[in-house]
This record gives structure tokens, sequence and C-alpha cells, in this order.
């Protein structure tokens, strides 16, 4: 269960809700899902223009109403009301969690993504992008007592510097491991990165500046830095089929800059600057605009071909395979010893001892392990700041604990009755009872469901990205963010599950088998 | 003789012994003694309370009034043993379940040798010779590899009579040990309890089989409605 999971689940209810469906029983669900989700009233003639955007981002780009969901608000929710006006269409808002927007472009779910989506040589290459609508600089936050020392990357050798996974600042931050010497630090979202530079995981952040700012109108005691470490602009994604689409697009966000309309929306929501008059001056003049300015290299690998970018991406995927298995094992076995005591006190302990731990199972089992990592590392961060590896194996391992617990009691309490009193009658003491003949075959009972717990561990660990942690789905995610496609690195990461987990398949088997056979 | 001193000697005393359980009375005051030697066999219906006699002898099963004594360990009614009480009980006496209840993930070697060598500290070699040994009385040599589902009934019984018989509790109890058997292999067990028997073990085993008491047994316990009497 993880936000993969749930995320595959807002995709297939969006195709539903989608119109590319043809058979009677989809097009009845379409309508009842139509019917609940715009109450508005709406001209039958009128083409819908869906747009797909993620309302976690919030505003100024997309927030949603807190006592209405589908309702939305924003600077890139009026752009979709002005294209779909341009367009002659009434747009409908889709939600699509940012990391899957260009994949649900591409599948048809949505005609266009508006959700602050950066103009990236990747999008370029692989999606219709429309020009850039606004300008943005990626800018370096430090604490306000670093202001002095910590002005550009080149001051931040040997120091942690977090960003959002899979955006332009995070290549950039890659670059500046092997230029600098500093330490990227991958997030999901854009909050943590500031909340831990305030507490100190961090020692310098880099974000675009409507983020910073943004951050800045709530958060105090970070300075932003003037100097721009790059430049980038926002686009809208349309499929790589839908070019004629994105040119009629083009036209209308053309007539917005010129008559003030952009203006006025991006006045609206406080984040007009001067870069921004500069950047429609170049797109009216039908100048070429690079997607990304300010740093030497190219950002991403969307200038080499596939394979090659692939081989490039190996090695971190390999390590990043590395990340999830150390810590799966970590945390399976700290999970399996904290769960056989677990049983044993559900087992043998006193009433107020089995009632505390039944209360930790169903606190455990009850709750999802996502928000158990949150409060693990950001949670409890005012009282004690765990390192994010710390915190994910803590968090994993205490949650499958309970996980294990019940599997482990369910195995002593099948050990038959009558063995245990003849173990009894024999003189065995009851901690010679449990090591000698319920344990042993407790043991066996509980090996099955392990293997599958563990297999399942393997992937929830995936999970811990949400900790900053770089593991196999999180670098392959940043990976086909930067190849603009899921095809290879999804296969890629499959293969590299797949070998972590078919071992230990096997070797489950294989143990079952022995002790089907005779012992002595 | 010596031997003669040794066969008028209580081994075993009952008395008063009451057990509820629920509404439901299950033994209401029964006593009766078991001396040194012989086969005793606890006679009566189904849920007369033989069973019951046999697991609060064994320690199993907390009663509410009267007292077990055997071998200087007394086990009073409504009182909690401890555990060191119940242990040294347990040396003295060995019980056979109906239903065998060996150690399944065991050998059978193994489940003989377990409490030798946990319990009372013999080396596993030592442990090993004297199981074989046993094995090899009762019959069932060929089977000390063997797990316990693979065993027949009449073989997993005699091997349960191997692991009882290895710590060598001077009393021996069997629950039923007859209803598994074919009348052959009732035979060959009345045998085998004369031959322990005659080794100064003292059996005392439940059972409703009439012929098989006739033929084995040298005492018989009529147990009625939780109370025993003797024959």
């Amino acid at each position: 269960m993880s936000r993969q999971s749930l995320i595959l689940g807002v995709v297939l209810v969006c195709a539903v809700v989608g119109r590319g469906l043809k058979t009677p029983a989809l097009q009845a669900a379409d309508t009842v899902g139509r019917s609940l989700q715009t109450p508005a009233p709406q001209t039958p003639a009128q083409a819908e223009l869906k747009w797909a955007g993620d309302p976690e981002g919030g505003a100024p780009f997309v927030e949603a109403d807190p006592a209405d969901p589908t309702k939305v608000s924003g600077f890139d929710v009026e752009i979709a009301e002005l294209i779909a006006r341009g367009l002659d269409r009434t747009p409908r808002f889709l939600f699509v969690p940012y990391a899957s927007i260009d994949q649900a472009i591409e599948r048809g779910t949505a005609e266009i993504g508006l959700s602050g989506m950066e103009d990236t040589p990747a999008r370029r290459t692989a999606m219709a992008t429309t020009i850039p609508y606004y300008a943005f600089r990626e800018v370096l936050a430090v604490r306000d007592a670093d202001a002095e020392r910590l002005r550009t990357l080149a001051d931040l050798k040997g120091r942690r510097v977090g960003t959002l996974g899979g955006t332009i600042a995070y290549e950039i931050l890659r670059r500046g491991e092997q230029k600098y010497g500093l330490e990227a630090v991958s997030y999901d979202d854009d909050v943590h990165p500031y909340s831990d530079l305030l507490i100190g995981r961090l020692d310098a952040v880099v974000l675009d500046n409507v983020l910073a700012e943004r951050r800045q109108r709530t958060m105090h005691g970070f300075t932003v830095q003037p100097q721009a470490i790059a430049y980038s602009h926002y686009v809208g994604v349309l499929a790589s089929r839908n070019a004629a689409m994105r040119d009629a697009i083009n036209e209308v966000l053309r007539g917005a800059m010129r008559d003030g309309t952009l203006e006025r929306i991006f006045r609206k929501w406080n984040v007009w600057n001067d870069d921004q008059p500069a950047l429609y001056e170049r797109l009216l003049k039908r100048e070429a605009i690079p997607p990304v300015a300010g740093i030497d290299e190219t950002i991403g690998v969307a200038g080499v071909s596939r394979w090659q970018a692939t081989l490039r991406y190996v090695p971190s995927l390999i390590r990043a395979a590395g990340v999830t298995l150390i810590l799966s094992c970590l945390s399976m076995a700290i999970a399996v010893a904290l769960g056989v005591l677990i049983a044993s006190g559900r087992v043998y302990g006193t009433a107020p001892l089995r009632a505390t731990l039944t209360g930790y199972v169903e606190l455990m089992r009850g709750t999802p392990v996502l928000l158990q990592l949150f409060v693990i590392y950001y949670g409890l961060a005012s009282v004690i700041k765990l390192p994010a590896f710390v915190a994910a194996l803590v968090g994993l391992a205490l949650n499958y604990a309970a996980y294990e617990s019940e599997i482990y009691r369910g195995a002593l309490e099948a050990v038959p009755l009558g063995q245990l009193e003849a173990a009894r009658t024999l003189g065995f003491t009851e901690r010679q009872v449990l090591r000698l003949v319920r344990g042993p075959q407790a043991f066996r009972l509980a090996l099955p469901p392990m293997t599958n717990d563990f297999v399942a561990l393997l992937k929830d660990s995936s999970l811990v990205s949400v900790l900053t942690v770089v593991e196999l789905t999180k670098q392959t995610q940043i990976f086909a963010a930067n190849l603009g496609s899921w095809v290879i690195p999804g296969s890629l990461c499959a293969a590299m599950y797949l070998l972590m987990s078919l071992p230990l398949s096997a070797l489950a088997r294989r143990l079952e088998e022995r002790w089907k056979a005779p012992t002595e | 003789m010596e031997g003669a001193d040794r066969m008028s000697e209580t081994i075993l005393e009952v008395r008063d012994l009451h057990l509820r359980r629920g509404e439901r009375r299950i033994l209401a005051g029964a006593t009766f003694s078991v001396s040194r030697g012989g086969v005793v066999a606890l006679m009566g219906p189904s849920g007369s309370g033989k069973t019951t006699i046999l697991r609060a002898i064994a320690g199993l099963e907390p009663f509410h009034e009267g007292t077990i004594a055997m071998e200087g360990v007394t086990l009073r009614g409504g009182v909690r043993p401890a555990s060191a009480a119940l242990r040294s009980l347990r040396r003295h006496v060995g019980l056979v379940f109906q239903f065998h209840h060996l150690f399944d993930h065991l050998s059978v070697t193994r489940n003989v040798t377990l409490a030798p060598i946990h319990v009372l500290g013999v080396t596993h070699h030592d442990a090993e010779a004297r199981a074989l040994d046993l094995l090899r009385t009762l019959g069932v040599e060929h089977r000390a590899s063997a797990l316990p589902r693979e065993l027949s009934g009449g073989e997993a019984q005699r091997v349960a009579i191997a692991r009882a018989l290895a710590v060598d509790p001077p009393l021996l109890m069997m629950d039923e040990p007859t209803a598994s058997l074919d009348p052959s292999r009732r035979n060959e067990l009345g045998e085998l309890l004369a031959r322990l028997s005659a080794q100064g073990r003292t059996i005392l085993l439940s059972t409703h089989d009439e012929d098989f008491t006739e033929r084995w047994v040298t005492r018989i316990l009529r147990v009625n409605d939780g109370v025993v009497a003797g024959i």
C-alpha cells in the first residue's frame, strides 16, 4: 500500500472519468463521474479542455478549496481558463500528482498539464511544450546566520543542500556534488527542505524564487541569496502528438502577453517581476528561448541517446538498489526481533502488558506507514533529529514489527497445546518449552508469511523517499524525469527489484523443503 | 525379600480430589492410593473423570480441593503449585497421552533424547545410546530417524512410551493406551507393561477396555461420576 498505488488509482479514476472510452458501461461511469465532479452548469455544445495539475503544489500555482477539493484557484488555474477561452472550450481540472503529470498527458488522461511545470530539455524533447509563460530563477536559501558565508554553491563543500527531487534544481545539485563536493538531498515536497534548513538538517536549499518567496512569507530565519543560480521557466505540457494544439495555445499565450492578461494574473497572485516583460518581449519577437540558462552544462540527459543516458544512470540505480536492499534487510532484522518480543509478550505476558502490546500492534497496523515515517522524521524533529536513513530504518522496522508479531503470535498459538503439555510433563521449564518445542515449530509455520512480508517490505521501502532517502524507486523517478520516458527506467527498476526478491523466495522455499525432511 | 518390602510401599496417594469446570463437577472427592509395582487401571465410562485424574497427577490440571502426594511432593487443591515443586513431581511421573503428542519437528530419536539432554543434563552421546536401547526394547528402533507424522498409531504410541521412560519416572501413566490398537497390538502392549512392572516400575492407566484389564491389569479402580472405588 503506497503512494504508487494511490497514484495508479487516481490515474485509473481519471481514465474512467475521461472521455476516450467507448463501452456503454464506461460511458455510464463517465456520466456519473462528471455529474459528481462538475456541478457547474455548462453549455453542452462547448467541448471541455481537460487540464492536469497537482493541488499539493498549493498557491500560487494550484490550490484546492479545503471545503471542496474539486474547486481550485491559482495562477495556473487562471492560465488554464485563459487557454480554454482562447480555444473556445470549458476548462475542467483533473487532479494528477506532480511527478505523474507528464505520463498522464502522454496517455491522454488530460490534454495539458499546468502546475508550475519546469521548462526542461527532457520535456522539450519528449513532449510538446508551450512557449514559457513565466520566468523563474533558481535561488539559494541559507539560514540567516550563514548569509554572509554561504553565498553560492561553491561555498557549500561538504554541506547538505536540499531541493525537490526530479527537478532542474536537483540536477544542478547533482552536478554540484561532483563540482563543489556538496551533498544533494532530494525531497518530495517544497516545505520540508526549508523546515529542515531551519532545524539544521540542511545547510542550504535550492528552489525557484516563487517557492522560496512563498515559504519566506510563512517561515522566518532563512535568507534568500540575491544571486540566481540558474534561470528557467514554467510551461504548459502537451503530448507530442498534439503539436498543432500546442501551436494554437502558444498564440493564445502570446495574445495574453500582448494585451496584459498574463500580467494581471501574475500581479493578482503577487509573483509579477521584471523578468516577465523581458521574457514576453523576446517571445513576441519570436526569439528562440533555451530551456535553462545560467549554468554551463546542459541539464539532464536530453542531448544524448537513450542508451548513453541509461549507461550514465546505471551506477546510481545500482547504488539506489543497494540502499533499498540494506534498508530492507536491516529493518526486517529489527522487525523480526521486535516481532518475536511482542508476540512472546502477547502470548506469555500479564494482562496490562498484553493490552499495551495489542494497542501498539493495532496502532501500527491501523495507520499508514507513510504517516508514521512523517511523524518519526518530521514530527519528532523538535525532540530528536534522526538522520534520514535512521528514521527510515526505525519507521519501517516499527511498522513491520507489528505485522511480524501477529504472524509469530498466530504461529505460537498454532503449535498444538498437547505438545506443550507433553513437554511440561517431561520436566521442561516454560522457557525450555518455548525454546525447544514451541519456538522451532512456530518459526517453521511463520516462514512463508515472513518471506511474503520481506518481499512486501522491499517494495514498501520506496516510501522512505519522503524522508529524502534516495532508494531504487526514487532514483528511477529521477531518471525517468530526466529522460522524459518511463520505459527504460521502469524496466530496469522492475528487473532490479526482481533480482533482489527472487533469490529470497528461492531461499525460503529451500528452507521449507529442508524442514520437511527429518532433522537427524 | 527386599522386593516385597518395596511392593507394599505407597508411591501415590490421592485424597478427596474435587475439580469443577464452571458449573460442571468433574471430580467429587476422588480418593485412592497406588503401591509401588503393578499395573493399575482406572476404569469407567467416558466423561467419568479418568483422564482428568491422570492430568491432575501430572500437574497439568489445577484442582479445587484435596491433595496429591507422591515421593515427598504434595500438590494441594486451590493452591497454585510452585514451579520447582511441579518439576520435582514430574521427575517421578511420566504421562503417555492418548494422542501421543510427539514433537512434530523432531525425529523419533530426538523426541526421546530431548528431555534427558535438557532436563537431566545427560550428554548427547549417552542420551542417544539410551534412546536407541529404549526404542529397541519397544520394537521401533527401525523408525529412529523418522518424523512423527510418518509413524503409524502403534509406532507413535511406543515412541511416546520411550520418550516418557527416557527420564526414568517410577510412575508411568498412560491415557487410554488401547484405544488406537488392534487386538494383537493390545497383547504386545500388555506384555510390555508386565515387563516394565516386573522391573519395579508402577503403571497407572485409564481405560474402558474390559478384556485388556482382565488379562493384564493387577488392580482395578472404578471411576464413576468423579468418585473412585477400589476393587
